[in-house]
């Protein structure tokens, strides 16, 4: 049965230099990292030390809160340098690979003839864990609650995302393979929701219910899926996989090993050559980004993951653990005369006033990361129910996570969402209010408050 | 060096001074900050509060215009120096004689305003440490459009000073504040100096000083500068007709009178999306709805012409939006997104009850034919009421939805 999901509140934002379908294989990385900020709320306890040698899949550290999330090495190589920071918190785990890779064997695992338990335990102690999230709170699943459902969106709709119809092609044993897993691991059903008019790899699939999407962005936000479908009621949890997670979780039933190869894609406007490229997990983006990329001495951002939620990373950074994107974009770190009252013609508005983008919506635009304008109080309604499709009051949870009002952010809704939701309110914002980071420290609050 | 690198260097020299903001709020008027995004969204749209208050007052400079014209044109047609100008075109109207007066009463008023509310508002941002909002650019320019024109400019000093500071400040400033600032100050005007407010002598650039001349013994005729509401509520007759009110050659306060441009305002607010038009509309629907019942009250004979409210009761309903600042209201102080209900349902129910109370106070109260910027100051106060019950109504479904879940 399709279900078709239809929304009309949201906002395309159209960027310049969107990845073309080529796929070039990254240069092996020679450092990769594990970054414990990657995984929201995880606290750390190291398993290997400085100079301990780690195969592809090994655990490297597990979760303090709860031992049985390993985090693996997405490379077999040397553990050669942890740095920590203020209260010697850990920032960084560097790993040197080998020039011949090895792979931790976890063996075939028959999804069909296993128990529920089985599978949970397989997954935990291969590493796949991490690549499940759970809402309420928008942080790694609780192994320990059944979810009333899992949702996974097949459709990317955030501006410069990689395709996934593009991305995971010929995939389709692997996703089979995650999603019966998946399936044995819910009370309720797995949720797929994948583009109107693509041919999604995703669509094929046996054991989930396939539901149609089509709209403007947020329409791919898994969020969105899970607010139209079953939203979360209070005392109930619902799992979410991105879907290229779903290949490695899928190769690993399948073959055993943990395989950390990702398609990537290399997109923004300060990219010469936008395209895919294969890659694995932690490399260094400096494996990608200047080959037929962005110039070297470039004044950029460069972002692991999209322009909305993505993460600021240095030249010699790393990409993200969850990212399949890298976008790079101009700085913004200019003034510009009369910049507030002059008529607009180069920047994305959602209202008429004096700006001109409503002239031509399918124009692709250059944007930088200037704020256009100072952080204000909130003034103007109105325009964040525009583009937010969610059955939610938006500012209302905003100013309830504001002022750390419990009883008011669970009735308001907070358990049915993640930051990411609100990424198109902050876009939008008169005022330039920091709204995914209030969401983000109001679920912290909670989850610290209520758990 | 150009100027905009020596105004960087200069804020970053002085960048733990306390009077920075000062600084910036001026440098931000000239450039656009340099200032980048940091966590969240890498890119933002582009508009900022200051677009935002320039449309509305891009959306009052006409009304401005018209109203320093209007100072003049009344002026002299109560002195009878001038024919009536019968037309928004007319001849005796678009005069620099005319455009004089309006300089030389309407502009101090205006410049009194920004002056003494900016000046406020500065202050209030050193002491505090935080950048100057830009709330008070829209309250700066309505406030010299809805008082008098003769008001006396320390009058209007005052009441600015007040209006900002218990109206806004006192609350947290821009965007926190629960009454309308500018109909603060209106209303500290009006119960504070009433005699300057209302009646018969102070809507016409001259009358009171006339007045005075003749009480001081000269030998002149009067001028009368009776508002159209006034000579309803007195249940003379008007001498203006519709068009007279549609296209603002009547008297009035200073930047309210003309129909026309506060529509045409209207257009371009609700097509660059920041005026509300879901509070305009149910404000006008508010007020028509208001009027209908009184005309049927006069209709079934229950109120008789010796009554002191047949003359108001009577006016056909949809005359209501062209006479008296309902529009304005409607318009440029009903929709004000700080005090008006937030949510899109309560802005319905805010804007009728604000139309509808309108009408009412009109009618009710002929000491003071004027209930709009009464109605909007207490629909403000029930704003956020309104806004509770909306909100609960999403709460409860979400709360329903937990219960079918759980039976």
């Amino acid at each position: 049965m399709s279900n078709d999901i239809r929304i009309k509140k949201g906002l395309d934002i159209k960027l310049k230099g969107e990845a073309k379908k080529t796929t070039d294989t990254a240069v092996l990385s020679n450092f990769f990292v594990l970054r414990p900020e990657d995984f929201h709320g995880v606290i750390p306890k190291l398993i290997s030390k400085v100079g301990t040698k780690v195969k592809a899949g090994e655990p490297v550290f597990y979760d303090k809160s709860n031992e049985d999330v390993k985090f693996v090495s997405p490379v077999s190589g040397e553990v050669i340098e942890i740095s920590r920071g203020a209260k010697r918190k850990i920032l960084e785990i560097k790993i040197q690979a080998d020039k011949a890779q090895t792979y931790q064997e976890h063996g075939k695992f028959d999804v069909d003839a296993a128990t529920p338990e089985a599978l949970k335990a397989h997954l935990l102690a291969s590493g796949l864990w991490p690549f499940i999230k759970q809402r309420p709170y928008d942080v790694i699943a609780k192994p320990d609650k059944m979810p009333k459902a899992i949702f996974i969106s097949g459709y990317a709709s955030a501006p410069l995302a990689a395709d996934l119809d593009y991305t995971l092609q010929g995939k389709e044993a692997e996703l089979q393979a995650a999603v019966s897993a998946l399936g044995k691991l819910t009370e309720g059903q797995v949720h797929v929701g994948v583009g109107k008019n693509a041919s999604s790899p995703l669509a094929g699939l046996s054991g989930i219910t396939l539901h149609k999407v089509s709209g403007p962005h947020p329409s791919g936000n898994v969020g969105t899926l899970i607010n139209k479908i079953d939203p979360v009621n209070k005392g109930e949890t619902v799992w979410t996989v991105a879907a290229q997670d779903l290949v490695i979780i899928g190769e690993l039933l399948l073959t055993g090993k943990f395989n950390a190869e990702r398609i990537v894609a290399l997109t923004g406007s300060e990219v010469k050559s936008p395209r895919y490229f294969v890659t694995k997990l932690g490399s260094e983006v400096a494996t990608m980004i200047y080959d037929n990329g962005v110039e070297k001495d470039a004044n950029a951002r460069i972002i692991s993951g999209n322009v909305l939620n993505g993460k600021e990373i240095k030249p010699d950074g790393y990409l993200d653990y969850y990212s399949n994107v890298i976008t790079i974009i101009p700085e913004g770190d200019d003034y510009e005369l009369f910049g507030w009252t002059k008529p607009v013609f180069n920047k994305i508005s959602t209202s008429r006033a004096l700006t001109f983008s409503w002239l031509n919506p399918k124009k692709e635009y250059d944007l930088n990361t200037n704020t256009n304008g100072e952080h204000r109080a909130f003034v103007t309604t109105g325009t964040y129910e525009e583009v937010f499709p969610l059955d939610i009051y938006p500012m209302q949870i905003l100013k309830a996570c504001m002022y750390q009002d419990l009883d008011e952010m669970e009735a308001l809704g907070m358990y049915e969402v993640a930051p990411e939701d609100f990424a198109l309110t902050e876009f939008v914002c008169v005022s330039k209010q920091p709204h995914q980071k209030i969401i983000r420290e109001g679920l912290d609050l909670m989850l610290k408050e209520i758990g | 060096m150009g100027l905009k690198e020596k105004l960087h260097s200069f804020k970053v020299k002085n960048k733990d001074k306390k009077w920075l903001p000062a600084f910036s709020a001026l440098h931000t008027f000239l450039f656009m900050p340099n200032e980048t995004t940091h966590g969240g969204t890498h890119i933002k749209a582009a508009d900022d509060l200051k677009r935002t208050m320039n449309t509305v007052i891009l959306a009052l400079v006409p009304c401005l215009i018209f109203g320093m014209f209007n100072a003049g044109y009344q002026h002299y047609l109560a002195l009878g120096e001038i024919e009536s100008a019968k037309g928004f075109l007319g001849a005796s109207f678009w005069t620099i004689d005319n455009l004089m007066v309006g300089i030389w009463q309407v502009l101090p008023l205006v410049v009194v305003s920004y002056g003494v509310g900016l000046a406020v508002e500065f202050i209030f941002a050193i002491i505090k440490g935080h950048e100057v909002e830009e709330g008070y650019l829209v309250t700066g320019m309505l406030v010299p459009l809805i008082v008098p024109v003769d008001i006396p400019l320390w009058m209007l000093a005052v009441a600015v000073v007040f209006g900002v500071v218990i109206g806004k400040e006192v609350f947290g400033g821009t965007g926190m504040n629960i009454l309308n600032p500018a109909l603060t100050i209106r209303a500290f005007l009006f119960f504070a100096y009433p005699t300057w407010m209302s009646g018969d002598k102070v809507w016409v650039h001259g009358a009171v000083e006339r007045d005075q001349m003749i009480a001081e013994g000269a030998n002149l005729d009067a001028i009368s500068g009776e508002t159209i509401l006034g000579s309803y509520a007195q249940n003379n007759s008007v001498v203006y007709d519709y068009w007279d009110m549609f296209w603002g050659l009547i008297p009035g306060s200073v930047g309210e009178t003309s129909k026309f441009l506060i529509i045409i305002g209207a257009l371009f607010l609700i097509f660059s999306k920041v005026g509300s038009w879901r509070i305009i509309i149910s404000t006008l629907i508010g007020a028509l709805v208001m009027g209908l019942i009184f005309n049927g009250v006069v209709d079934a004979g229950w109120i008789g012409e010796s009554s002191k409210f047949y003359g108001l009761m009577s006016v056909p309903f949809w005359q209501h939006l062209i006479i008296g600042s309902i529009l304005f209201g409607a318009v440029y102080m009903a929709t004000d997104p700080v005090t008006a209900s937030q949510t899109n349902k309560g802005k319905w129910i805010y804007g009728f009850l604000i139309g509808f109370i309108s009408i009412m106070i009109r009618v009710f109260n002929p000491a003071y034919p004027e209930g709009v910027f009464l109605a909007i100051l207490l629909m403000n106060v029930f704003a956020p009421t309104i806004d509770h019950y909306v909100v609960q109504g999403n709460v409860k479904k979400r709360m329903k939805r937990l219960k079918v879940k759980t039976a």
